[in-house]
């Protein structure tokens, strides 16, 4: 028996091979990002300025002439600026409450079969395509209306914000320790109040993050808003006008030879909103741990 | 008698410069049990650790010393084989819970790529469940899952896996503390038989159980192996104070 | 009173979901079904060729849903190696450690980055490589949108096996290294069958990802509507077509789209459904 044992050395080899591999392999697999955003920042930072920000897309046509005489493109981005605003505004306003409330009613009724079967669907709905989504809203908002517009934008965005809201309120609210709820039953207290003053503020830090969260997964969706809001040249704030947003422009810029100088520093803009997002979400929930 | 295994001096640490436990010197003699004593933090899980290596696990873990197996100090051999030679049992039973009965008894084996015929491990499973009385409980239900049984069952099927190695020491953390008062007993009745073959080293928090079970006892007190000596002398007539008032429930 | 009104409010809310999940299926399939009266569901599916052009108009979802399969299962095939070391590194050689959450954090990050800016990283970065490596003269193809893929879904596989892995419980490991195994004896031996269930539930919910991933996809994928003619080759996934298509579209189209929208729609259900049963069976042992 002991002889067979002297394949020590082997597999003590193996031991230390198989470690290597896995920290190679896990180097490897974290380069795509610090070469994503080596990308966007090398090549956006020089359209990255105050034009970005005040000035309207350029037409087709300035951009062109403007690259012949060597000069900067003549815009920005306003439009999809104020376009994402209204768009994933309108959508926190929709997803927000009503997200909650699922939320709580899933933390509250959780052996009841209804609930069940809600609980499947919002992993259901979880899971489903962006692009799924966008014909949705199309089929509900922009045929009935007859035209393209934000409120579309934001009925897709609302129904993907939906699923992950009512996911991190409701096992936020399942950490809290039952006796909160019961404490503030015991001393009198309804239970809109305990659930009002008591649930949602201790599991403040939780929901919160849900919510940031999923503001920065929705924040560059792109093929859901090409089906809905479509896109629009000036800053729109109607609702039910064409309206564009920074993803929906960055696909324009890529489809554009003439705006292509653009599509950097609007994707940098993007990115540093979703990671500035994920950051606060994450101190968030480090500072109001449950 | 020589004593098999010989601790010299015997130190560890979780955090620099404070010993969990702290220059232990001691002899243990084969084909006897030896039962650890002490309040819970006294270091008596440590030092059991450090037998058989587990603490370079933890590469925060230091350990000084020599701890001499047959006269080889185990701290300066290959862990590997210091696992085979020396053979643990923990607290919680922890059968393997995505093997077989049978494949949990050999795990030692497998784990080690050591390849058996199959009337060698007919043989060497039928010889270890044997030897925890456990072969005439489970010799249908070979091929269940280990974590089927119940719970004393499944930690004399712990202790069958580690004898199946044939170890020359056998170590236990607590065996018996997550059991019921009727496998615990089983489980003593066992180790009893068992030492005619091994040499067993037992931490208990369980006195009765040492006085029971054990021929001689050690109590440790913050990290020091304050008195090591033969159980009934240790029990009716401690040296040290602070054993008395542990054996009698002064503090624990 | 207030908190019967107050709990009512919930109920309602909840039933929404309800209503938006049955409102899904029905607008799907009510849109869908000019196309499945004029080719039929199984003829729709089994169908390769998709011409738009007016007078020899044909619509099948063939080619999508192979492109589709091809793509992903290619990307995943291609995040495996990645992901699971990744889970290996955080959940059992480095848990717990500074490294470990360091690395973590930087996986997260490659999750919050938008799929367009991968598509143009991809279109950019990845492809002059892929031309290089002479896959073929465009470099657009299933190639280019499955390694693109592979690294999206990379997060989503690692951070659940990394969440089983590191669920292992800590004595049975320690059981095993009492026995004299070695660290990569213990995780073949013990971790990854102790974690199986959850991991495989993790892949399957990773694909489930790269079967409805558009916009990176759409942008490197060569947006041809024929069947693959392999790795080399160009295509279009079922999302890219309709990102694709969808804009200029109407009638007979229009319906096609919605279908394959449908059809994306139960293979993702369905996916999702079968990682929920394997996760439930892993909570029962």
């Amino acid at each position: 028996m002991m002889e067979q044992v002297s394949s020590t050395r082997v597999r003590k080899g193996k031991d230390k091979i198989a470690l290597w591999l896995v920290c190679i392999f896990s180097f490897i697999a974290m380069i795509p990002l610090f070469l994503i955003l080596w990308d966007v920042v090398s090549k956006g930072y020089k359209n990255f300025n105050l034009r970005l920000f005040t000035e309207v897309t350029p037409s087709s046509m300035d951009a062109l002439l403007a690259r012949v005489n060597n000069e900067p493109i003549p815009g920005g981005i306003l439009n999809g600026i104020t376009g994402t605003l209204l768009i994933v505004g309108m959508a926190i306003l929709f997803s927000v409450p009503l997200g909650l409330s699922i939320g709580i009613y899933l933390a509250d009724n959780q052996n009841k079969r209804f609930a069940k079967v809600v609980s499947y669907l919002t992993d259901l709905l979880q899971g489903m395509p962006s692009i799924v989504i966008g014909i949705i809203a199309y089929a509900w908002v922009v045929k009935p209306l007859g035209s393209y517009s934000a409120l579309a934008g934001s009925v897709a965005l609302t129904i993907m914000m939906l699923p992950m809201i009512v996911r991190s309120t409701e096992e936020t609210l399942k950490m809290l320790p039952g006796a909160y709820k019961e404490a503030g039953l015991a001393l009198g207290s309804s239970y809109t109040n305990v659930v009002f003053k008591v649930l949602l503020p201790s599991g403040f830090g939780g929901i919160f993050t849900g919510i940031l969260l999923a503001i920065s997964r929705v924040m560059g969706e792109t093929a859901p808003l090409m089906l809905t809001a479509l896109g629009a040249s000036v800053v729109n704030w109607h609702v039910l006008e064409p309206t564009s947003a920074i993803p929906l422009l960055i696909w324009d810029f890529y489809n554009d030879p003439n705006l292509v100088d653009l599509v950097w520093s609007s994707s940098l803009l993007l990115l540093i909103v979703i990671f500035l997002l994920n950051w606060i979400a994450k101190t968030v929930a480090r500072k109001w741990k449950v | 008698m020589k004593p098999i295994l010989e601790l010299k001096n015997l130190s560890v640490s979780y955090t620099p410069g404070k010993n969990a436990v702290d220059d232990v010197t001691t002899d243990i003699y084969p084909n006897t049990i030896t039962a650890i004593m002490g309040p819970s933090g006294c270091g008596k899980s440590t030092l059991l650790r450090a037998i058989n290596r587990m603490h370079d696990l933890y590469p925060h873990i230091r350990t000084t010393g020599e701890i001499l197996l047959k006269g080889k100090n185990v701290l300066e051999m290959d862990a590997m084989k210091v696992r085979r030679l020396v053979g643990m049992v923990f607290q919680q039973p922890n059968p393997f819970p995505t093997m077989s009965i049978y494949d949990n008894v050999l795990a030692g084996y497998s784990l080690n790529g050591i390849r058996l015929k199959r009337r060698e491990k007919d043989e060497i499973v039928e010889q270890s469940l044997k030897s925890v009385a456990l072969w005439d409980e489970v010799k249908d239900v070979m091929s269940k899952r280990g974590s089927f049984l119940s719970g004393g069952q499944q930690q004399r099927l712990c202790i069958a896996r580690t004898l199946a190695m044939r170890p020359e020491v056998l170590l236990m953390d607590e065996p018996t503390s997550a059991l019921d008062p009727i496998s615990t007993n089983k489980i003593e009745e066992l180790l009893l038989e068992l030492k005619k073959q091994f040499t067993i080293i037992v931490v208990t928090h369980n006195m009765s159980q040492a006085a029971r079970i054990s021929d001689n006892s050690m109590f440790m007190y913050l990290g020091e192996l304050i008195e090591h000596g033969n159980t009934t002398q240790m029990f009716t007539k401690p040296k040290n104070k602070r054993t008395e008032e542990y054996l009698t429930g002064v503090f624990g | 009173m207030k908190d019967k009104l107050f709990r009512f409010v919930l109920f309602f809310a909840a039933l929404m979901i309800l209503l938006l999940s049955a409102g899904i299926i029905y607008s799907l399939v009510s849109r869908s079904l000019d196309t499945f009266n004029e080719y039929g569901v199984w003829g729709f599916i089994s169908n390769a060729e998709w011409d738009p052009r007016k007078a020899t108009e044909e619509y099948g979802a063939l080619s999508f849903i192979v492109g589709t399969l091809y793509t992903a299962f290619f990307a995943l095939l291609i995040c495996i190696p990645f992901s699971l070391s990744v889970a290996l590194f955080n959940g059992e050689y480095f848990k717990g450690t500074k490294v470990a959450s360091a690395v973590s954090s930087v996986v997260d990050l490659l999750a919050g980055i938008p799929s367009i800016v991968f598509g143009l990283w991809g279109f950019y970065s990845v492809r002059p490589i892929v031309i290089a490596l002479g896959v073929n003269a465009q470099g657009f193809g299933i190639f280019l949108s499955s390694i693109v893929l592979a690294i999206m879904i990379i997060p989503y596989a690692s951070s659940l096996s990394t969440e089983f892995i590191s669920m292992v419980p800590n004595n049975m490991k320690e059981g095993a290294y009492s026995l004299g195994a070695t660290r990569l004896e213990v995780i073949r031996r013990i971790s990854f069958p102790t974690a199986s269930s959850g991991i495989v539930a993790a892949y399957i919910l990773a694909l489930g990802r790269a079967l409805g991933e558009t916009m990176a996809v759409t942008m490197l994928i060569g947006n041809t509507d024929r069947i693959p003619s392999g790795l080399r080759g160009t295509g279009n996934t079922m999302a890219s077509v309709i990102a694709n298509q969808f804009g200029e579209a109407d009638g007979l189209k229009l319906s096609s789209l919605i279908a394959i929208g449908l059809i994306l729609f139960i293979i993702t259900a369905i996916i999702n459904l079968i990682a929920k049963m394997v996760m439930k069976r892993l909570s029962k042992v």
